[in-house]
């Protein structure tokens, strides 16, 4: 199995904050891997840096050994990463067609039939006259991966796509994933809900402050002591019982 | 209803300033709070905690009426807070210290902690309630004149703290009080919590640093899924290996 996408020692700071520190994962070609961690572990900000939405202070992203570091996020998407956004990046006074039909700048029969068979795949057609600001939740989100899904890309990069998204869409929107990767696309997954990810991903990769601190197969990942560290927190006393620090005498 | 959280941890007598029981609640079409029980004991400090998205601040937007919850009840010593306002709800005693940062910033230190008292419109009042909490925290004295947004994160989350006592609450819920703190400030803020403590408040507070939450309280609360899955003691339920389980999915072995 070949690498398809890799970050090697990538760092990148806000301010004071150093979200991503010497981060360096590997995503193999034709797996779902997910990506997950504690809140403010960084993994919003990789999928930033790989997709040019945020310039790494240091460090290599490579697609297929092809070196795509800090490249502008059209010129990433057309290389063949796809994202998805948490908060969903719609158009919402465009029709869901309209929405669809924005990447390929397309007004060609051709165009329209290949959106409208990926509505079709994600089961959002029957809405696509709609305006898109009048879908719920979960049906921008299916929008945005049926957006996405348009350009074919090789990898696709979800931002929490369960996010706030009801059960019976949940499970749709897994089942469109295992479907999309049994024909061989690749995915890289950021979510919070564990047995989403847990359930579909072959492997998991887990950022604490901006680090991986354990990456493999999610029964193995979900017994690593690091890992449920990195969730429950770090514990501040020092010493067992000692409340009142003495300061220098 | 669950007597878990009566727990013979600190004191077997405590009673209950606030019993939840059955609680939903949410935003939209869904529900975040599926049933929620608890019962906060007086004196202590419970802390809940749980992975994103279990409801934990939702919680205490309901708890402080700023969301009305669909079902179940909230008895703050036998008084229903269900369907009151955030105002009447703050005249009742739960004062409640938000998780981002809530100072005026161009306002000094003093004039940020007398708003606390706002609703009092007692001047005398205000000023004994003012020396009361610079007894708790000596240090806040000493910024007084200073702009509140020259301060550290840390030091405005104790300027914060001494804004919420200001109403002696029968009752202060905390949500997140480390939150974007380092290390090294959050112990400062969690020895603040002990402070307000030991001077005979009591906390109820969410917390993302489950280990160092748990560590701080006398009881512990673990939400998941808009649930409460897990209550005792703050030590039981830190040393409960389920815990993990309920953040990771799934069993979690103890090697």
């Amino acid at each position: 199995m070949s690498v398809l996408l890799r970050t090697e020692g990538v760092y990148k700071s806000y301010g004071g904050v150093q979200a991503l520190d010497a981060c360096t994962i590997q995503i193999d070609e034709g797996t779902v891997a997910g990506l997950i961690g504690p809140n403010g572990s960084g993994k919003t900000t990789l999928f930033n840096v790989i997709t040019g939405y945020a310039k790494a202070d240091a460090g290599e992203v490579y697609l297929s050994d092809r070196k795509i570091t800090n490249s502008a996020p059209d010129k990433v998407f057309a290389s063949g990463i796809g994202r998805t956004f948490q908060l969903t990046r719609i158009f919402p006074s465009l029709t869901v067609m309209e929405n669809m039909l924005v990447p390929c700048r397309g007004t060609r029969a051709a165009d329209r039939k290949r959106a409208m068979e990926q509505l079709e795949f994600v089961g959002i057609a029957g809405y696509h006259a709609a305006l898109a600001g009048t879908l719920s939740y979960g049906q921008r989100k299916l929008l945005e991966l049926a957006y996405v899904l348009v350009a074919d890309p090789a990898i696709i990069l979800l931002d929490e796509p369960a996010g706030g998204v009801n059960l019976s869409l949940v499970n749709n929107i897994a089942d469109r994933i295992r479907e999309l990767n049994a024909a061989g696309k690749t995915f890289l997954i950021v979510e919070h809900n564990m047995e989403f990810v847990m359930g579909l991903c072959d492997q998991v990769t887990v950022l604490d402050s901006g680090t991986v601190v354990a990456a493999g197969p999610p029964d193995i990942v979900r017994t690593d002591r690091r890992v449920l560290d990195a969730y429950l927190g770090e514990d501040i006393e020092d010493t067992d019982e000692d409340p009142d620090p003495a300061e220098g005498t | 209803m669950t007597e878990q959280a009566m727990e013979p941890g600190t004191n077997t007598t405590a009673r209950s300033v606030l019993k939840i029981d059955g609680l939903v609640a949410g935003y939209g079409g869904g529900d975040v709070l599926r049933g929620v029980s608890l019962e906060v004991a007086e004196g202590g400090i419970t802390c809940v905690v749980g992975p994103n998205g279990a409801g934990k601040s939702t919680l205490m937007a309901t708890i402080s009426g700023l969301l009305r919850p669909r079902l179940g009840s909230m008895m703050l010593d036998g008084q229903d807070l269900t369907g009151r306002s955030p105002r009447q709800i703050l005249r009742l005693g739960v004062v409640q210290v938000p998780q981002n940062h809530s100072l005026f910033r161009d306002m000094t230190v003093r004039e940020n902690v007398e708003l606390g008292a706002y609703i009092l419109s007692d001047r005398a009042l205000t000023a004994r309630r003012l020396a009361a909490v610079y007894d708790v925290f000596p240090q806040i004295a000493g910024w007084a004149g200073q702009k509140a947004g020259s301060l550290s994160g840390g030091q405005q989350r104790l300027v914060e703290f001494a804004r919420a006592l200001m109403l002696e609450p029968r009752l202060l819920l905390l949500d997140e009080p480390s939150m974007g703190l380092a290390p090294k400030i959050l112990r400062t803020v969690f020895d603040a919590i002990r402070q307000m403590n030991a001077a005979g408040t009591t906390l109820l507070l969410v917390e993302q640093n489950a280990r160092a939450g748990l560590r701080l309280s006398t009881h512990g609360v673990v939400m998941e899924n808009g649930r409460v899955r897990l209550s005792g003691t703050g030590r039981e339920v830190l040393e409960n290996p389920e815990i993990g389980a309920l953040y990771l999915g799934g069993a979690v072995s103890s090697g």
